[in-house]
């Protein structure tokens, strides 16, 4: 399982990568696909709306499962990875890649101050099984 | 026990390998004061011979459509079954299996569950169907909570004329949640639900609007007209079907702006039963089908690359979503739906429209043959199907439906039971199941009534 | 020329329909025939069904039968399904279900012409009440879910009646979907409560989450884990002292018949399951019945009709002015309700005592004999059930869902799996009194062999089911939800 360093991580299993000044993606993790199985579907955010930290965003639903999405940051949404939605499967294959989700435009750069480095998430779903 | 197999030796050697020395020991974390002590007070154990007697003899307690000429329907109609359905749905791999969790080995009930979704969807003229749900008023409580979900909306408008037993358990349903319900009044002319009467009760956000057609009293709703105004406030339109045959010729809701169609189901195969086991059925556009309450069964294939069939969309449900679920049901009513698609297999294209022609045929001669009796006469103006309401003169219906009684015919519904100010009205309904003799003795009846 | 597989994809009724061919013609008219048009406007009509099939009769048998062959039900075999209760569906009240008597009764014949219906709802309501120890029974809810409704309303009328609503209701994370479900329809909200370590309930935490805005606990006893709560009575207490009442969800009630009963428990309502434990068949998926027992401070708000006895004569009474309303039209699964009377007139007290003695026997020899080949989260006497994990295959790469598609090729239905949600990978494993040992021991040995063949030939378990009809992509039907035919050009 693959946790690029570069990246910051939330506990509900959410990344997130900074892009250029205020922009940051918005995707789920490696172990996150690897535990709910085969993604069926999503459902994201409108672009053009706002995401709150903490709160949910989305959904990601495999065959029998369901999970809310919740934002690692707080801000608009500029982008939304709609072939994503159209073909959910690709979570399962590049969770950190072509299966990015949203592009937020965040509020405060300090929002992302308290999230998880990679060896700390690491750590933290380690104590979770 | 001829339903438990072990012998005293079985359970003796089971318990040795288990390690215990008894059963008791089994139920060590069953505290002594909640134990029943004494035997159950219950009836003593029939042999399988002394319980059919006995059970013989409590089903001939009942006077049944087989003693008596029968004119009831209110959302129960007795239409003949064809043999094969009993047939196919006697068969025990359908009827002794569980809810299909398994395709693999569940194909049969699958596949027939997706040809029922279709037949549903093909008579209602809607985008797709549901798997079943309980019975024909639950499923417009069911639809009236996923209208509320989809528009996010409190008022819900229900039409006077729909069943008053619907009504009552769209209120129940209700109970819990943030909604409004407002009744909106039929008209006593014509016995239908007027756009203008909506319009002037729903207010400027309505969820829905909920007419049944053909009504409570056989009138036929004019749903296109009703689409319009509820459309106009942005709510939805759901359109309740109680006598499912009628679809067969009348416009579909499909084709009259329906956004939910559901509706009983009973009609297609299932028995009378005294009310029960019953079939409740939901359909949808496309868009909505997130939202749906129930099960549905996809297509999709196996590894060998064949057409298969699953349960679909399941992150709907209760046994996923839990507290979120579109709705908390889980056992439907699979039996019933496969009921109705062997029913609508023997019937098929031609029949079923055949089958309804001659509903209305014989219903348009006994409403006239008790308006020539002249103690009888249309309680509406509307057009009808297979029931219709009459208004009675000269004697009360009470006893107008006492004489009949006498005279082997259950002549109807007395209607002041749900709407005390048509005390003088009754509803009769008519099918194939009704021979012209028994609709002259009907007239014959009344004339004596007087 | 490709020889015949009983496992090949079937036609739909559809692809079988060719035009003019007909099933079972209705009778002829013996009025004059009228035009629809004659008596209902052009508008309100339509020409045609489309799509709708045309097929003989003898295509019909035919196909239906073909996909019964593809049906498992317990007639067919062991179906081991947890928590569902799949005992042997009696024959005999299937014969009695389709009397004329009870088949052709309509629901608003004049009471006069339906006592014998009227009377057996009434003493079904009588036997509900010995068994369980509650005071009242009403049969209308159609299925357990929509009696586990039904009782949270009654709850809900009850605290409404005093002035004093209340918006919780707690429920056990082991608890069936189904719970929380109706908790929120109902208008509460559901508050988890976990499960202690010895896999039931313990006051102390119950202690942490109750409060006096908690209108119930709702528990399931035995539990979904198969063990009996063994707190219930601190804990009614408890629930009791801070005025709050005890639901249970009948679903398990096949361990207690004679044995225990849930009013001596303090249990205040509990919901029958009457296609579980009282032997109706489940039909593919219902219809059920799902009847709900109260102690006499809830009655007065159970839905309408009650059926009641004077003289001998039995007659609806809709004069319940606290009622919480109706739940359906009608009274109820009606024939439902006669194969759960005739089952119980069947097996006597005793009967029904040995039904749970047995189904409790059958469940802990599996589990003693399985338990160290599959692992056993927790380790004691159970009730009715187990639940086995797959810890010790999924090091072979070998899971749950593998494990549940071969006991297919053996010839078995698979228990219920991935419940409880609080044992990761379960195996809820519900044998019931009507399986012979012999047959145990043969799903036992199965069992057996499909974890040798996890540690020995793991592809074997993870290609299951290889006979018959193979592993069904589950996920592509979701991704690309095709739920109705629309012509032969396929299509979704």
């Amino acid at each position: 399982m693959e946790f690029p360093k570069d990246l910051k991580y939330t506990k509900e299993h959410e990344w997130v990568r900074t892009e250029e000044d205020n922009i940051v993606t918005v995707g789920i993790t490696d172990y996150a696909q690897d535990s709910l199985g085969d993604v069926v579907y999503i459902e994201l955010p409108q672009e053009g709306g706002t995401v709150t930290k903490n709160e949910p965003f989305g959904v990601v639903e495999s065959v029998k499962s369901v999970s809310d999405l919740y934002s690692p940051v707080s801000g608009v949404v500029k982008e939304v990875n709609e072939e994503l939605i159209e073909s959910p499967e690709i979570i399962n294959g590049d969770p950190y890649g072509d299966a990015w989700m949203i592009k937020v435009e965040i509020n405060s750069p300090e929002e992302l101050d308290d999230l998880l480095t990679s060896e700390e998430y690491q750590k933290f779903i380690e104590e979770e099984k | 026990m001829s339903y438990i197999p072990h012998t005293e030796a079985d359970l003796q050697r089971m318990l040795r390998d288990i390690g215990v020395g008894s059963v008791e020991e089994l139920l060590r974390d069953v505290p002594p004061d909640v134990r029943v002590k004494e035997p159950l007070d219950l009836p003593h154990p029939l042999s399988e011979q002394g319980l059919l007697s006995l059970l013989r003899q409590i089903s001939s307690e009942n006077s049944t459509a087989g003693d008596y000429a029968t004119f009831l329907g209110a959302g129960a109609y007795n239409h003949y079954i064809p043999s094969p359905v009993r047939h196919i749905v006697g068969r025990s791999e359908f009827y002794t299996s569980y809810t299909p969790y398994q395709p693999e080995i569940s194909q049969g009930i699958l596949q027939s569950i997706f040809e029922y979704q279709t037949l549903i969807c093909q008579l209602t003229a809607m985008d797709v169907a549901n798997a079943s749900l309980y019975d024909g008023a639950s499923a417009v409580a069911e639809a009236v909570i996923m209208a509320g979900r989809i528009t996010g909306r409190k008022r819900v408008v229900l039409s006077s004329a729909i069943h008053p037993e619907y009504r009552q358990t769209v209120r129940t349903y209700l109970r819990g949640g943030d909604k409004e319900i407002v009744e909106v009044f039929y008209c006593t002319e014509k016995g239908t639900t007027l756009a203008d009467a909506v319009e002037r009760v729903c207010g400027d956000e309505p969820a829905c609007l909920v007419v049944q057609s053909p009504n409570f009293f056989g009138c036929i709703e004019d749903l296109a007209s009703l689409a319009e105004v509820i459309h106009s406030r942005g709510g939805l339109f759901v359109v309740v079907v109680s006598e499912p045959l009628s679809l067969a010729i009348l416009k579909p809701p499909g084709e009259c702006g329906a956004d939910i169609a559901v509706g009983e189901g009973q009609s297609f195969g299932n028995p009378l039963n005294f009310g029960g086991p019953y079939l409740g059925f939901m359909a949808t556009r496309s868009e909505f089908v997130r939202q749906m309450p129930g099960r549905l069964v996809g297509r999709t294939t196996d590894r060998d690359g064949k057409t298969r069939y699953c349960l679909t969309l399941a992150t709907r449900e209760q046994h996923i979503r839990r507290d979120r679920a579109t709705s908390n049901i889980c056992t439907n009513e699979g039996l019933c739906a496969l009921t109705a698609v062997v029913y609508l297999a023997c019937l098929g294209r031609r029949g079923l429209r055949k089958l309804a022609r001659i509903n209305l045929s014989k219903a348009e001669y006994l409403k006239e043959r008790l308006i020539s009796t002249d103690i009888l006469e249309p309680g509406f103006t509307s057009p009808t199907f297979n029931e219709f309401t009459m208004k009675v003169k000269k004697v009360t219906p009470e006893r107008l439906l006492s004489v009949l009684l006498d005279k082997g015919i259950i002549g109807g519904l007395a209607l002041r039971r749900f709407y005390p100010e048509l005390k003088d009205h009754i509803l009769v309904s008519v099918t194939e199941m009704n021979s012209r003799e028994d609709m002259e003795r009907y007239a014959t009846g009344v004339l004596q009534a007087v | 020329m490709a020889f015949d597989d009983p496992f090949s994809d079937k036609p739909l009724i559809f692809e079988l329909s060719r035009e003019g061919r007909q099933g079972v013609e209705p009778s002829r008219c013996d009025v004059p025939e009228r035009d629809p048009e004659a008596s209902i406007p052009g508008e309100f009509l339509r020409s045609d069904i489309e799509g709708s099939p045309e097929v003989s009769e003898p295509e019909i048998i035919r196909h239906y039968t073909r996909l019964s062959r593809l049906n498992y039900g317990v007639d067919t075999g062991f179906y081991p399904l947890g928590s569902c209760t799949m005992k042997y569906n009696p024959k005999v009240n299937e014969d009695i279900a389709s009397f004329e008597g009870f088949l052709l009764l309509h629901p608003y014949q004049p009471e006069e012409l339906c006592q014998g219906a009227l009377r057996l709802m009434y003493e079904l309501e009588c036997y509900l009440a010995e068994v369980s120890g509650m005071d009242s029974v009403t049969l209308q809810p159609s299925a357990g879910a929509q009696g586990e409704f039904c009782g949270l309303l009654t709850i809900d009328a009850y605290f409404r009646d005093r002035g004093k609503p209340r918006k919780k209701v707690i429920v056990p994370d082991t608890a069936h979907g189904t719970n929380p479900a109706s908790t929120s329809l109902a208008g509460f909200r559901a508050v988890t409560v976990r499960t202690g370590k010895e896999g039931v309930l313990t006051l102390d935490t119950l202690k942490e989450v109750m409060d006096n805005d908690t209108a119930a606990l709702m528990l399931t006893n035995p539990n979904t884990l198969g063990l009996f709560e063994r707190h219930i009575k601190e804990i009614s207490d408890y629930v009791h002292q801070m005025g709050g009442f005890v639901y249970c969800d009948g679903a398990n009630l096949n361990a207690l018949m004679g044995i225990a009963k849930l009013g001596e428990m303090g249990v205040d309502i509990v919901q029958f399951n009457l296609h579980k434990t009282f032997s109706t068949p489940h039909g593919g998926g219902g219809p059920g019945s799902g009847p709900v027992g109260v102690k006499k401070i809830l009655e007065p708000y159970l839905p309408v009709p009650r059926i009641r006895k004077k003289d001998d004569r039995y007659t609806l009474d809709y004069n319940q002015p606290r009622s919480i309303g109706k739940l359906r039209a009608f009274y109820g699964n009606f024939s439902v309700m006669v194969k759960a009377y005739s089952y119980i007139r069947r097996m006597g007290p005793e009967g029904l005592k040995k039904a749970s003695t047995v189904a409790i026997v059958n469940a802990n020899y599996i589990k003693e004999r399985l338990k160290s080949t599959y692992h056993l989260p927790f380790d004691r006497a159970c009730m009715h059930e187990c639940v086995f994990s797959d810890r010790f295959q999924s090091q072979y790469g070998v899971t749950t869902m593998d494990i549940a598609k071969r006991l297919i090729d053996y010839g078995f239905h698979p228990p219920t799996i991935y419940f409880p949600l609080i044992v990761h990978g379960a195996m809820m494993i519900e044998p019931t009194e009507t399986e012979s040992p012999e047959e145990i021991d043969r799903f036992i040995e199965a069992m057996k062999e499909i974890d040798r063949e996890a540690r020995e030939s793991p592809d074997v378990v993870k290609n299951a089911p290889t006979r018959g009809i193979k592993r069904i992509d589950e996920a592509g039907a979701v991704r690309r939800p095709v739920l109705r035919w629309q012509g032969s050009g396929g299509g979704g």
